[in-house]
C-alpha cells in the first residue's frame, strides 16, 4: 500500500501537483488517468523519488519514504519494478541481457535458473523470439513489453507502469492489462500505472484517479466510472460520441441486472472512494 | 559528485564486468589512433630535432637523446591525453548523456543501484588503469617512429640512434610520464562523466556536454601539466 498525503510539486513558477492525497492498494490495479500534460507522470515520479516532491508524504506500507535516506530507499527500490513511458531499456544490451539485468544485480540463484526465469517473463509479454535483438532493433510497442518483462522479472512488492499500453495494438494492449492484473492479485503488489487507454480503465481499473490541472478531480473503481456526473471525468473519459452510447448502454445493462445497488452500498462503506456527485 | 560513487557495490561480479567492459572500451577503442600519432609525433620530433642540431660538434646520438626525453617528457604523455580526452572522454559524455536523457539512468536508480558507483567509478578506475598503459605504449611507437624517420630519412643510422637513446638515461623522467598520465587519466574520465552524467534536457544537450567535456579536460590537462612539470622537474 502506498500512500500519498498532500503532495505538492512545481517547476519554476509553475506548479504542477497541487497538493494529491490517494492512497494505492495492495492486490489492486490502481490507475492514474488524465489528460496530457496533467501532471500523471510526475506524480509518478515522486512516487519512486525520481523527482523530489516539494511538500507532502508518500508513505510506503506505512514507512515514510520521503524522509529516508539514499540507503533506505535502495532497499524499498529493490522492490520496486517500474516501465517508464519511454520504455528507458539499456540498448548496450539485448532483449534478453535487459531482462536478466535486474536477476543477475540483486537476484540468487544459479545462472540457468536465471535464465529460465528470464524466459518465462519474455513469454509471459509475447517476445520470446525477440530475445536476442537489440532495443534499436524492435518496435516501440515491444521496447514497451521488454520494460515490463523487465520490471516484472524480479517479482516487485510495487509496480509502477506509465502508459503501459501506449503504442500498442488492442490486443496486445489487453493481454498486457490481463497479464498485470493477474500479478497483481497473484502476488498482492502494488501496482499503479498512468494512462489513457479507455480499454484499460474498463478492464482492470480497480481504482482509479483522474487528475486534471494537477488536482485529484475523482476517483473510484470502473464500475462507479460509468455512473459518474462528474462533467470533466465524463468529457475526458467519454469523449466520442461511440464511448458516450457504449456508456449509457452499459448504464443500462448495470442498472436491469440490479447490480448498481451492490456498487453503491460498496461505495457508501468507502468514504474515500467515488463520486462527489451522487448518480441518479 | 565523487562522495556519491562510494558505497558498498550491490553486486561486485557485475561492477567487475562493467569495469573491464570499460577497460576494454578505453583501451582497444582508441589503440589506433594513440598508434598513428605516436609514430608521427616520434618521426617529426626527429626531423625537427635534427634540422635545429646543425651544429657539427655535436654528435649524431644527441638527436636521438633529444628526441627520447621530448617524448617521455612531454609527447607520449600529454599529446596522447589531449587525443584521449577528444576520444574517449566524448565517448564517456555522450554515453552517459545518452543514459541520462533516455531515463536509462533513472531505470538503474529505480532498481535500488548506486548509479554513480555503478556507471562512473567503473569508468574513472579503467581510465586510471588503460591510459597510463596507453601512454606507455605511445612512448614506445613515438620513440620507434623517430627512429624509422631518422634512418628513413638518412639523418642518422640505427646504431648511433640506439646509442644516443642510451645516454644520459632516467629512470625518473618514466616516472614523470607515468604521474602526469594518471592526473590525466583521472581528469578525462572524471570531467566527461560530471558533464554526461549531469545532463538535462534532449539530444542537443548530449553534443554540448560531450563538447564542453572535451574542451574542458583539455584545458585542465594543460594546466596541470604545467603544474606538474614545474613542480616535479
Ligand atoms: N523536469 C521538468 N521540468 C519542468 N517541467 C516539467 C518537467 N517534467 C514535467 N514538466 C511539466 O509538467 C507537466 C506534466 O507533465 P507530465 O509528464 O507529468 O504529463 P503527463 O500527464 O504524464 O502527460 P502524458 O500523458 O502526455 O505523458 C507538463 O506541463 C510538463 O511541461
Ligand atoms: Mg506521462
Amino acid at each position: 500500500m502506498i500512500e500519498l498525503q498532500d503532495i505538492k510539486k512545481g517547476f519554476g513558477d509553475k506548479e504542477i501537483l497541487k497538493g494529491v492525497s490517494a492512497v494505492m492498494e495492495s492486490g489492486k490495479v490502481n490507475l492514474i488517468i488524465g489528460a496530457s500534460g496533467s501532471g500523471k507522470t510526475v506524480m509518478m515520479k515522486c512516487m519512486v523519488g525520481l523527482i523530489e516532491v516539494d511538500a507532502g508524504k508518500i508513505l510506503y506500507d506505512g514507512k515514510d519514504f520521503t524522509n529516508m535516506d539514499t540507503h533506505e530507499r535502495k532497499v524499498i527500490r529493490q522492490e520496486i519494478g517500474m516501465l517508464f513511458q519511454g520504455s528507458a531499456l539499456f540498448d548496450s544490451m539485448t532483449v534478453e541481457q535487459n531482462v536478466m539485468f535486474p536477476l543477475e544485480m540483486f537476484g540468487t540463484g544459479s545462472y540457468r535458473d536465471k535464465k529460465k526465469r528470464v524466459a518465462e517473463c519474455l513469454e509471459r509479454v509475447n517476445l520470446k523470439d525477440a530475445a536476442k535483438k537489440f532495443p534499436a532493433e524492435i518496435s516501440g510497442g515491444m521496447k514497451k513489453r521488454v520494460g515490463i518483462a523487465r520490471a516484472i522479472v524480479l517479482n516487485p512488492k510495487y509496480l509502477f507502469c506509465d502508459e503501459p499500453n501506449s503504442g500498442l495494438d488492442p490486443q496486445t494492449s489487453l493481454l498486457i492489462d490481463q497479464l498485470i492484473k493477474e500479478l497483481t492479485v497473484e502476488y498482492n503488489i502494488t501496482t499503479v500505472i498512468n494512462t489513457h487507454d479507455m480499454n484499460t480503465v474498463m478492464e482492470s481499473g480497480d481504482h482509479i484517479v483522474y487528475m486534471y490541472q494537477g488536482q485529484k478531480q475523482w476517483e473510484g473503481s470502473n464500475k462507479e466510472i460509468v455512473f459518474s456526473n462528474d462533467q470533466l471525468l465524463n468529457d475526458f473519459i467519454f469523449a466520442s460520441e461511440f464511448l458516450r452510447e457504449a456508456k449509457e448502454m452499459r448504464q443500462h445493462e448495470l442498472f436491469s441486472s440490479g447490480k448498481w445497488k451492490e456498487d453503491l452500498k460498496n461505495k457508501a462503506g468507502n468514504p474515500a472512494g467515488g463520486d462527489r456527485q451522487k448518480p441518479e | 559528485m565523487l562522495k556519491g560513487m562510494f558505497s558498498r557495490p550491490e553486486n561486485m561480479k557485475m561492477y567487475w564486468k562493467q569495469f573491464m567492459q570499460q577497460c576494454v572500451d578505453i583501451g582497444v577503442g582508441s589503440f589506433g589512433i594513440v598508434f598513428i600519432i605516436s609514430l608521427f609525433m616520434g618521426g617529426v620530433t626527429t626531423l625537427q630535432t635534427a634540422y635545429q642540431l646543425v651544429n657539427p660538434i655535436i654528435p649524431k646520438s644527441t638527436i636521438a637523446q633529444v628526441v627520447r626525453d621530448t617524448i617521455i617528457l612531454e609527447f607520449a604523455p600529454t599529446l596522447t591525453s589531449i587525443v584521449l580526452a577528444g576520444v574517449v572522454g566524448s565517448k564517456i559524455a555522450s554515453e552517459l548523456g545518452n543514459m541520462r536523457v533516455t531515463e536509462q539512468i533513472d531505470a538503474l536508480e529505480i532498481m535500488g543501484i548506486n548509479t554513480k558507483g555503478y556507471l562512473i567509478l567503473p569508468k574513472i578506475l579503467a581510465a586510471l588503469l588503460m591510459i597510463p598503459i596507453l601512454v606507455m605504449i605511445s612512448g614506445f611507437l613515438g620513440v620507434w617512429g623517430g627512429k624509422e624517420a631518422g634512418v628513413l630519412s638518412g639523418i642518422i643510422s640505427p646504431d648511433e640512434f640506439l646509442q644516443g637513446l642510451r645516454q644520459d638515461f632516467r629512470a625518473y623522467n618514466v616516472f614523470f610520464a607515468l604521474a602526469k598520465s594518471y592526473t590525466f587519466g583521472f581528469i578525462i574520465a572524471s570531467v566527461s562523466a560530471y558533464y554526461g552524467y549531469n545532463v538535462k534536457g534532449g539530444a542537443l544537450e548530449i553534443g554540448k556536454a560531450s563538447t564542453t567535456s572535451v574542451v574542458v579536460s583539455c584545458v585542465l590537462v594543460l594546466f596541470m601539466d604545467y603544474a606538474l612539470t614545474a613542480i616535479l622537474l
